[in-house]
């Protein structure tokens, strides 16, 4: 390390690798070490039995999905609340971190009860529903439009993971995007427009790439905290294999079926990609705070 | 600051108490642990408090029974990784028979320590349908109708959705002849017709009753007459196929955690009084069917239970347990086969 | 306050003709933004809030008070507040000390200790209970030992504070270590070159500058702690009035069909979460600049 003069370096870095060891590495090093009482064989064949491989892609397929909404309506949404004045934007602004203070099994809960076929916003697409009934009612429109279904199921399907998974993950995004327009120059922007390019040429040219490490950073933390994710999505995912099942409800299956070892495989295999995710999202910052100062 | 420090420092100590010193407290009274599984919340809410009072009019004693529910195998699993029950009352033999091989926490013979394989209450599978019964469903064949959507658990994960497996699996046995290429061929059918899978019995009947999902649940018959109680029973009939299973809820004494608690005694008391007259007409008033019918204090209760043609997890179909969990439910088992993607 | 100066407001500083300033966008972008922006968060974050109370209140607000009187819950409800009140303050004191040693110091191989720090974050909350299960667990190498000596962890309060540690783990030092990196280590220089000692100057320097950054990792690592589902229901037991938190003890009741008295108790977590919000966002309204750097999650 670099010399530095203020004092407690040892006591600091000794008092947190303590910690973390105790606390954290110990306990996955457990993991591990679990996990490395199947034999290999039986690792890969679960590893890569169709179930296990499908949990995984719904996974992290529909981690991707959330994360990828929340970039565009996340970017959205610091937008407006950083740029903008209107009534209620304070508030908006606070509700934004409640996915990180309210429990996760209440949100499952409340979302499953939303979007199922009778609630507040399932019953508007279900089969007959008001939307249905406006919809069908539109003859005037060309095509038959007015034939294409609007049934659609959002919770007990893969949307309904979806959905769970864009709640758990918007504050990521609006809060790693919001400092940086925060803190932007519009002398960039002004310049940009006095050398003539219009607005959405400033957007895209300008804005977008200044913001672009800290969506990276935004993106990448949702999206590992999505693919962990349990309690919201139990409530709402239908659970079905090979279709709706995420791969910590297959390792709770697994510890249901007295197979610790089984389970201990699927959470290795989850843990080292959410931890080479993180590394990367860390070294990208790392490198942006070199490159750009503060991001 | 100096006080910041001061609280800091205690909040430390008190942790480190917390995390060091939680040995277990052996309090004067006597408590028990009855780790068992989701559908006997009621059940067991009543049985207690006329258990304790029993305890306390024959031994003078005050016992306070603790109770913990959740699905079966994830009970068994905790009872293994040391959660302390003095009793377990499971909905599978299987789940017990887990423990005593994983953990030898119970003794191998359990079976023979109580009356009727030491099954005090037994119950079966029967359908609750929407008030009307507007699909028409009157046997299991009826299920696999176009249209039909069926509510029933994840039987890797829940006691009673196997049984409900089992159930279907015994139905299409008989229809087919004994062909199991058609049974299997059955089940793949009924489960497309499946289209949540909860983790517990309590979660279908959530969706399937609260949430308003699918037209019928394969229910626990004591879950099937709570569901009329809790969510209404205008809303719903239940409607009894002419043949189901006898499921068979066991229960077994934790040998080694009762000898390590000293309750041995308390233990045996407790779960004999399952079988004694009030515990029978406890269990028939939650729709158990009683295992000792003749004791049951009021007849009208054991009256009230439909005779249907029930199989055992005994029949020469399924081999007991032992055979039926590794070729239905273990890893690769038929139920795997079910949502195995064609290739 | 500042935002006066920096937000653009539609109806002052936008000239009353069809003429838009180069740095903002039309009116009617504008108000399209904000449409989408509260739909969304509409959607997605105040109605199931909303659901909440709605589901809280259906039975009226006798039925809802009635469900705090259950003695179940009420033990759920203190319970939690312990766990918190141990979980917190070791998380706060190891915050503290990763991120003084991270913001203050260069040397190798950071990157890959912040990671570590992160890690629980990421880890599913089934996984996070069940390391400790494969520690602790009966058939672990030290259940045995454990069990020799009458210490109980899992299936009792230790491992429920310990998985809600595990849990909650990186909020206070992810909070801190933005904060004190934008801070430098000059005025801790300072300090030190005028003769204060090394625990002076944290106590005298250091705090006070992180102060508001610190409370409200605090706050939100405390909302974690007590919210926590998972985690918990993995090394709990599920005995009911001893080992259920507040969480566990909603889904219990939700379980039993007494869904009033499940949304009553997620009321009560639901308006901690709105009070931490709250507090979070008076914070912000009167320590605007100080906290402006701490909202890198």
């Amino acid at each position: 390390m670099k010399p530095s003069v203020i004092p407690g370096f040892g006591l600091t870095f000794g008092y947190t690798i303590l910690y973390l060891s105790l606390l954290v590495l110990i306990p996955i090093a457990g993991l591990f070490l679990k996990a490395a009482t199947t034999p290999w064989p039986q690792i890969v064949r679960i590893a890569t039995a169709p179930r296990t491989i499908n949990a995984l892609e719904i996974s992290f397929g529909s981690s991707l999905i959330a994360a990828l909404v929340n970039v565009l309506f996340g970017v959205i949404v610091a937008w407006v609340l950083v740029r903008y004045k209107f009534p209620g934007r304070r508030i908006l602004d606070a509700i934004v971190d409640l996915p990180f203070a309210l429990p996760t099994a209440v949100a499952g809960i409340a979302l499953s009860t939303l979007y199922a076929p009778k609630g507040w916003i399932g019953s508007l697409f279900s089969d007959k529903g008001p939307l249905w009934q406006w919809w069908h009612a539109q003859t005037w429109l060309p095509f038959g439009l007015e034939q294409f279904s609007l049934n659609f199921k959002i919770a007990y399907t893969p949307t309904g993971i979806v959905i769970a998974l864009i709640f758990v993950g918007l504050p990521f995004i609006v809060r790693t995007v919001q400092p940086v327009l925060e803190e932007f120059e519009q002398e960039l922007e002004e310049a940009a427009a006095t050398l003539g390019a219009n607005r959405w040429q400033t957007i895209a040219k300008v804005i977008l790439p200044r913001l672009t490490p800290a969506l990276l950073t935004g993106f990448a933390l949702a999206f590992a905290r999505a693919v962990g994710e349990y309690g919201s999505v139990i409530f709402i995912a239908g659970n079905l294999p090979n279709i709706s099942e995420i791969a910590p409800v297959l390792i709770v299956i697994k510890l249901e079926e007295f197979d610790q070892a089984g389970a201990a495989v699927i959470a290795g295999i989850m843990l080292i990609i959410s931890f080479a995710m993180l590394l990367v999202v860390n070294l990208i910052q790392a490198w942006a705070r070199r490159r750009f100062g503060n991001v | 600051m100096k006080k910041t420090a001061r609280i800091l420092a205690l909040g430390g100590l008190v942790a480190a108490l917390a995390l060091t010193g939680a040995v277990t407290a052996r309090a004067q009274d006597q408590t028990l642990l009855n780790v068992s599984y989701d559908p006997t919340r009621e059940l067991y809410e009543q049985f207690n408090e006329a258990f304790a009072k029993h305890w306390k009019d024959t031994t003078g004693g005050n016992v306070t029974i603790e109770q913990s529910h959740g699905g079966s195998g994830k009970q068994a699993q905790a009872v293994i990784d040391g959660l302390g029950a003095d009793v377990v009352t499971l909905a599978l033999e299987g789940d017990i028979n887990a423990i005593v091989t994983k953990s030898g926490l119970i003794d191998e013979n359990w079976r023979a320590e109580f009356p009727n394989n030491s099954t005090p209450y037994t119950s079966t599978i029967v359908f609750l349908v929407r008030k009307g019964n507007p699909k028409a469903i009157a046997d299991w064949g009826d299920l696999v109708k176009d249209g039909v959507e069926v509510i029933t658990p994840n039987p890797k994960t829940s006691g009673g959705a196997r049984w409900n497996y089992l159930a279907a699996w015994a139905y299409a046995n008989k229809a087919s002849g004994g062909d199991e290429a058609k049974d299997v061929d059955f089940i793949k059918q009924l489960y497309k017709h499946v289209p949540v899978l909860d983790t517990g019995a309590r979660g279908s009947t959530v969706t399937f009753a609260q949430k308003e999902l699918g037209d019928v649940l394969l229910a626990w018959e004591n879950e099937a007459y709570l569901v009329l109680d809790e969510f209404g029973a205008e809303n719903f009939d239940i409607v009894y196929p002419p043949s189901s299973i006898r499921a068979e809820p066991p229960v077994a004494i934790v040998d080694k955690n009762v000898e390590a608690h000293g309750t041995q005694a308390l233990a045996k008391a407790y779960l004999e009084y399952l079988y004694s007259p009030e515990g029978q007409t406890i269990a028939a008033r939650n729709h158990y069917r009683p295992s000792d019918p003749s004791v049951v204090t009021d007849p009208a209760l054991v009256a009230a239970f439909p005779k249907i043609d029930l199989i055992s997890i005994d029949d020469p179909l399924f081999g007991g347990w032992k055979t039926a969990q590794p070729k239905h439910f273990g890893d690769g088992g038929i139920f795997d086969q079910v949502y195995t993607p064609a290739q | 306050m500042y935002d006066e100066e920096v937000i653009y407001d539609s109806r002052r500083l936008v000239p009353p003709e069809e003429h838009t300033r180069p740095t903002t966008e039309r009116p009617w972008v504008r108000r399209t933004l904000i449409g989408i922006a509260v739909v969304f968060m509409g959607l997605v974050l105040v109605l199931p809030l909303l659901l909440v109370f709605v589901e809280a209140f259906r039975k009226g607000a006798e039925t809802y008070f009635a469900a705090f009187s259950d003695r179940n819950s009420q033990s759920a409800i203190t319970l939690t507040l312990l766990v918190a009140a141990i979980a917190v303050p070791l998380n706060l004191v190891f915050g503290v000390a990763a991120a003084w040693c991270v913001a203050k110091y260069e040397f190798w191989g950071k990157s890959f200790l912040i990671t570590l720090i992160d890690l629980p974050f990421s880890v599913s909350p089934v996984v996070s209970g069940m390391v400790y299960v494969l520690l602790f667990g009966a058939q672990s190498a030290l259940g045995p030992i454990l069990k020799a000596n009458h210490i109980e962890i899992i299936f009792a309060v230790p491992g429920i504070v310990l998985a809600t540690i595990f849990v909650t783990f990186p909020f206070i030092a992810r909070e801190l270590i933005p904060l004190m990196e934008d801070q430098g280590s000059v005025d801790e220089e300072a300090a030190l070159s005028l003769g204060a000692t090394g625990w002076q100057t944290f106590t005298r320097v250091t705090l006070p500058n992180i102060k508001w950054g610190l409370l409200y990792g605090v706050l939100l690592c405390n909302a974690r702690a007590m919210g926590e589902f998972g985690a918990v229901s993995v090394v709990s037991g599920h005995i009911r009035g001893k080992t259920t938190t507040m969480p566990l003890d909603i889904e219990i009741l939700y379980n039993e069909y007494n869904f009033t008295a499940a949304f009553a108790i997620a009321s009560l977590l639901a308006m901690l979460a709105l009070v931490t919000l709250v507090f979070k966002t008076i914070l912000e309204f009167r320590f605007g600049d100080e906290l402006a750097g701490t909202r890198r999650h």
